[in-house]
């Protein structure tokens, strides 16, 4: 509500500008573990490391996602990708006392969490942090995740968006409760289909006024929900054709929700592999590719869609004749696939791979996102790349995904921050003290309309 | 959760505990929080706690816990988490996870919290009597079989198998609320999101009028903060509290502290409401035998200063000094874990030896 305050421009104005941020994955095959560099996923020093160096290298932010149930694989836990994690806000808290300015994002559920708990955490490690924080908001909506919960259940796939907006309105009412740091305070009530609300909120605004929003949703629903609420969509289109559609669709989204055209930023994912040279950066990439997918780990591709074991089945040789067995891979999976689409897959994906001559192994690399999402190249020849979305204000930066832990962003710090400070695209500094500061955001403004609420609930 | 065999010869000193309330919030500047955890771990404190009683301005206790971790390399850190408005799986989570940002140094002080507008706030019934009990012990059982659900050696890496974890050395807590469960059943599947914490299991504290008979398990806690109107009646509430909860169950006193400082009378700085501790007004040496004798008594007493920055200076020049000299505290160790510190050893994980493990079906 805070938004409709800001003043409001028609027309996109790029920045100029890039920032960068670290989403240290924790989980999946994005991050290779048998790499004799490859470091612990658990130990503190690990998040230390990493965490200094983008810190070093200017960059705005650190991810952090969030565990709510191991990702299984034929009714057993997940074992050939990196996994085992901590909880985002507890590690971000002690990422506070080690580092000055980077923004310390968590990815929290909404589903999973309570609108009063999870405000007033944030709110917590905004205070902690000097006003750094942000909140990644995501939704859930399987009953498979909900073993895990009090709550349990799940809620219906088309009510998510719905219940997430009211759980992320209702947060904010609690981080405007506060008049002044001494108050007087609101009394914040919320009663809602899937939870109810009664709070005096605890804590005052922090340097940054509340978290900065992120959202990661990217359905038409999402979207919207993003162009109403959020301040960065952490989207998933970094090449450049589809980075500045997904820019005019976000801006028209957002002029709709009757914010400015600047409104939301744009950090998509992206990966890097970087190397002085362009044949060094395409055997590097040979080199992470092969250690990202593995033989075994290619055979449990396929095997979560065609729900069997296909272990006799040779990685390098051709995909499995055999079809799949529909009714094992049905939504409890974790792995997002429903299962009625099996055969017709099974199908598709044998005709493609014979016809471009493709292995096991060769398929299933080209079949993961983050195809899309990775820049290889020279140092110098990635940042005039990168250089041109800033010119047309494409993205406002990217949200990094290392593929080692921790020294995954030695290359980046090191060698493109500078390429790209000389192409004047880069901070030079942190411009502030506060995430929000740091990205350029519009601090809210206190409503006015949600005081008169908030006497009359009273 | 300890035996009588697994706590190891303690002898007669004890440790020292001190609440670091205020630390961080009061000036709205966190740096201070930093000063208060340096100073208290100079000083000499075995541990810091950290409550989360519902205060304006006082930030989520684990969160101050989990920012002292990284700067601080002895003292345990111990923050005070609510057992019956929180979710029990993401309560385990973030306890692992500050063991694993303080090496090993965390714990736990599992309380239930008894205020309606606690239970307003997630919009659920309130709870209170027996009830409060029951949802302390359910909470406490999730956490230590998440904590035992990955086995210490889990993460494997074993590059020839393509293996980053032994499956069979994961398993499903599979709990479930006993039947007689007062309040809204539930369940936690498992396994945890996060491998086993340094210590295996985080020290569980409580405070003592919480266990006992119908209440939480003596076996489901570490230790147990033991509380009395006067510093006179300690010493028999620790005994009592022992005989009811048996030798396995560390017992730690809570006393209150205002101390004469800087020519200023403690008496004069008496202020704030009753807190139903024992409470100590006067000079540092009067203490300093207070806590000797106390000690002899207690495994550990706990210290709630008037004002941070005025007892503690107090307090490590003068009362610690001197606990030392006369041999009445426990040297710290640097690096050690809270389970030394409680004399605990790193417990084996209740499924390690079980053929249990998350197999199709199970």
């Amino acid at each position: 509500m805070t938004q409709h305050n800001r003043a409001q421009t028609e027309t996109f104005t790029p920045s100029g500008k890039l920032q960068f941020g670290i989403f240290f994955q924790g989980v999946n095959s994005g991050t290779i573990w048998k790499a004799a560099e490859s470091g612990s996923q658990t130990d503190f020093e690990s998040f230390r490391r990493i965490v200094q160096t983008a810190e070093r290298g200017l960059f705005a932010a650190f991810f952090l996602g969030e565990g709510l149930r191991l990702r299984e694989h034929l009714g057993r836990p997940h074992a050939l990708d990196v996994v085992g994690r901590p909880d985002a806000q507890t590690m971000l808290a002690a990422l506070a006392s080690v580092t000055k300015n980077i923004g310390l994002v968590a990815t929290q559920n909404t589903t999973y969490n309570d609108p009063a708990d999870l405000a007033h955490r944030l709110s917590s490690l905004d205070l902690i942090s000097g006003g750094r924080a942000a909140w990644n908001i995501v939704t859930t909506d399987n009953a498979w995740t909900g073993a895990n919960f009090r709550r349990g259940g799940y809620l219906d796939h088309a009510d998510r968006y719905k219940h997430a907006e009211a759980f992320v309105e209702t947060a904010k009412r609690i981080w405007d409760s506060w008049e002044t740091a001494k108050g007087p305070v609101r009394r914040v009530l919320h009663e809602g289909q899937h939870y109810t609300v009664d709070v005096t909120p605890r804590l005052p605004r922090s340097a940054q006024y509340r978290p900065v929003l992120f959202q990661a949703g990217d359905s038409p629903e999402g979207r919207d929900f993003a162009a109403r609420q959020a301040d960065v969509i952490f989207s998933a289109h970094p090449k450049f054709e589809a980075a500045v559609e997904f820019r005019k669709d976000l801006v028209a989204r957002s002029l709709n929700a009757g914010r400015g055209a600047n409104a939301v930023q744009i950090m998509p994912a992206s990966e890097f592999i970087l190397a002085p040279t362009a044949e060094e950066a395409a055997a590097k990439k040979e080199w992470v590719r092969s250690l990202q997918i593995g033989p075994q780990q290619a055979v449990a591709y396929l095997e979560q869609f065609w729900g069997r074991e296909l272990s006799e089945y040779d990685p390098d040789g051709p995909l499995p004749e055999i079809d799949p067995v529909v009714e094992e891979t049905s939504e409890t999976r974790g792995s997002g696939f429903h299962g009625a689409k099996a055969r017709q897959l099974a199908d598709q994906w044998r005709a493609e791979a014979q016809d471009k001559g493709l292995s096991i192994r060769q398929f299933v690399t080209s079949k993961t996102a983050r195809i899309d999402a990775t820049f290889t190249g020279s140092y110098a020849a990635v940042a005039d790349q990168l250089a041109e979305y800033a010119k047309v204000g494409a993205v406002d930066g990217f949200n990094i995904s290392p593929w080692l832990i921790p020294t995954g962003l030695d290359d980046i710090v090191n060698h493109l921050v500078p390429e790209l400070q000389e192409r004047g695209v880069y901070p030079t500094e942190y411009v502030g003290r506060t995430l929000r500061e740091n990205l350029g955001l519009a601090t809210p403004v206190r409503s006015a309309d949600e005081a008169a609420q908030a006497v009359r609930a009273l | 959760m300890s035996t009588t065999e697994d706590r190891t010869e303690a002898g007669q000193a004890g440790f020292l505990a001190i609440e670091l309330d205020g630390a961080g919030w009061d000036g709205g500047d966190f740096a201070s929080l930093t000063e208060a955890v340096l100073a208290a771990e100079s000083a000499g404190f075995h541990a810091a706690t950290f409550t989360d009683a519902p205060v304006a301005g006082r930030a989520n206790a684990l969160q101050r816990a989990a920012y002292a971790g990284p700067v601080t390399r002895t003292i345990a850190l111990v923050p005070e988490l609510d057992t019956v408005y929180t979710e029990p799986f993401h309560v385990s989570t973030q306890l692992a996870s500050l063991d694993y940002v303080s090496g090993g140094r965390a714990g736990w002080i599992a309380t239930a919290a008894e205020a309606p507008e606690a239970a307003a706030a997630v919009g659920r019934e309130n709870v209170s009597g027996a009830s409060l009990a029951q949802e302390a012990a359910a909470a406490i059982e999730v956490s230590r079989r998440l904590w035992d659900s990955w086995e210490d050696d889990a993460v494997i890496r074993d590059v020839a198998t393509g293996r980053y974890i032994d499956v069979d050395k994961l398993h499903y807590a599979d709990f479930e609320t006993p039947a007689d469960f007062a309040g809204a059943a539930y369940s936690v599947k498992g396994p945890s999101i996060i491998p086993r914490p340094l210590q295996g299991q985080l020290p569980v504290l409580a405070a003592a009028s919480l266990v006992g008979q119908g209440e939480v398990a003596a076996d489901a806690v570490d230790a147990v903060l033991v509380t009395a109107p006067t510093p006179e009646l300690l010493a028999a509430e620790i005994r009592d509290v022992r005989s009811r909860l048996g030798a396995s169950v560390a017992v730690i006193a809570e006393l209150d502290v205002v101390l004469d400082s800087r020519g200023q009378a403690a008496a004069g700085r008496v202020a704030g409401a009753e807190t139903g501790r024992a409470r100590y007004v006067g000079t540092a040496a009067g203490l300093t035998d207070l806590l000797e004798s106390l000690l002899t008594e207690a495994d550990g007493v706990r210290l709630h200063p008037a004002s941070l920055t005025v007892e503690l200076d107090e307090l490590s020049r003068l009362v610690l000094p001197e606990l030392r000299r006369r041999g009445a505290l426990r040297p710290p160790v640097q690096d050690g874990t809270f389970r030394d510190l409680l004399g605990l050893a790193h417990p084996a994980s209740r499924y390690a030896d079980s053929s249990t493990a998350t197999a199709a079906g199970n």
